[in-house]
């Protein structure tokens, strides 16, 4: 509308912003929606089953453990139970967005429907600098989810015929993608500590114990590690 | 075009579970007035969480991943993230290869 400055938040700037954030996050989910869809298939899952799994709970770790154990019919409550564990750190990221977040209650309910660790810890990088607006969360909420749900679909469609994805390193890109938002977060002391911790705690209850214990009790000692390390009058 | 009723069922309730973890903390986000050491830990929930997720796939599943996941972190904090994301694929591919 008008020629705003650098420093003013206008709809269309915000759009424009949200997109070029999620361009790489999409690209880099991309191989994973079509391996999540061809593993799908692969375990007797429908091309449609695949869709309205990825359209309505459009949450990759919790859908690929769910994969992993699934057989049929399918254990609706343990089903239940796993995808609790694995998405109860949708809990802490809300809580911790939300302050930051320029929305309506009624618009932020609809908008958290596309909560995503990405789009989340994209939003928190966006929060160090201005407010988390409408536009910019639901630009890049629609494509994650658009690219989700249509990656996934033409895995479970296309199948077997993408061959073994470890052959082309695609079940590595989600695992490269999580490192690169992780050094987001910078290389502070206390962040340091954290993500130590974390991934020693979690590499072991995985391997001693088993998924998806592993998310809770290696986030729960970051925190913990985070809480012990930063200073009694810490400044952030 | 199948669509087993059970199964249904099934992402319905993971839909359901998934939906209200996303807007829970919509409620208590409200009730949270943090300083200090509780900041730190508040702050320090990103990484922890991201970086308990993938734990195992970069520690534990054996060393062409391990070593992968060392050189993506150290681009990391360099490239931009499509840039860090290639770079880990490309290096998991060739270490697989080698080792």
């Amino acid at each position: 509308m008008d020629q705003a400055s650098p420093f003013v938040s206008t709809p269309r700037r915000d759009i424009q912003a949200g997109l070029r954030d999620i361009a790489p996050v999409a690209v880099a989910a991309l191989p994973i929606g079509l391996l999540f869809g061809a593993i799908a298939a692969a375990k007797g899952m429908s091309p449609l089953e695949v869709t309205l799994m990825s359209a309505l709970v459009f949450a990759g770790g919790a859908q690929f453990a769910a994969i992993e154990t699934w057989i049929s019919p399918a254990p609706i409550l343990t089903l239940a139970f796993a995808t609790l564990l694995i998405n109860a750190r949708h809990v802490l990221m809300g809580a911790s967005l939300t302050p930051k977040v320029r929305m309506s209650r009624v618009q932020t309910v609809l908008a958290y429907f596309f909560l995503t660790d990405e789009a989340w810890a994209l939003s928190e990088r966006r929060a160090l600098e201005r407010p988390v607006t409408g536009a910019y969360w639901f630009a890049m909420a629609v494509v994650l989810w658009a690219n989700w749900t249509l990656s996934s679909t033409i895995g479970a469609i296309l199948g077997s015929f993408l061959g073994d994805p470890e052959r082309i390193g695609a079940d590595f890109a989600f695992t490269a993608l999580f490192i690169g938002l992780v050094a987001g977060f910078g290389k502070s002391r206390v962040t340091l500590v954290t993500v130590a911790v974390s991934a020693g705690v979690a590499a072991l209850v995985h391997y001693f114990i088993g998924a998806p214990w592993h998310v809770a009790s290696g986030a729960l000692a970051g925190i913990a590690a985070a809480y012990l390390a930063a200073p009694e009058e810490a400044r952030s | 075009m199948n669509l087993d009723m059970t199964t249904l069922v099934a992402i319905l309730a993971m839909a359901v579970v998934t939906y209200l973890t996303r807007i829970a903390g919509l409620f208590v986000a409200d009730r949270l007035v943090l300083t200090g050491r509780a900041k730190a830990a508040f702050d320090a929930i990103p990484p922890a969480v991201l970086v308990a997720v993938i734990a195992p796939t970069a520690l534990t599943t054996g060393w062409a991943e391990a070593i992968a996941a060392a050189i993506t972190a150290m681009v990391a904090f360099r490239l931009p993230l499509l840039g860090t994301v290639a770079v880990g694929v490309v290096a998991v591919v060739v270490l697989r290869n080698v080792i």
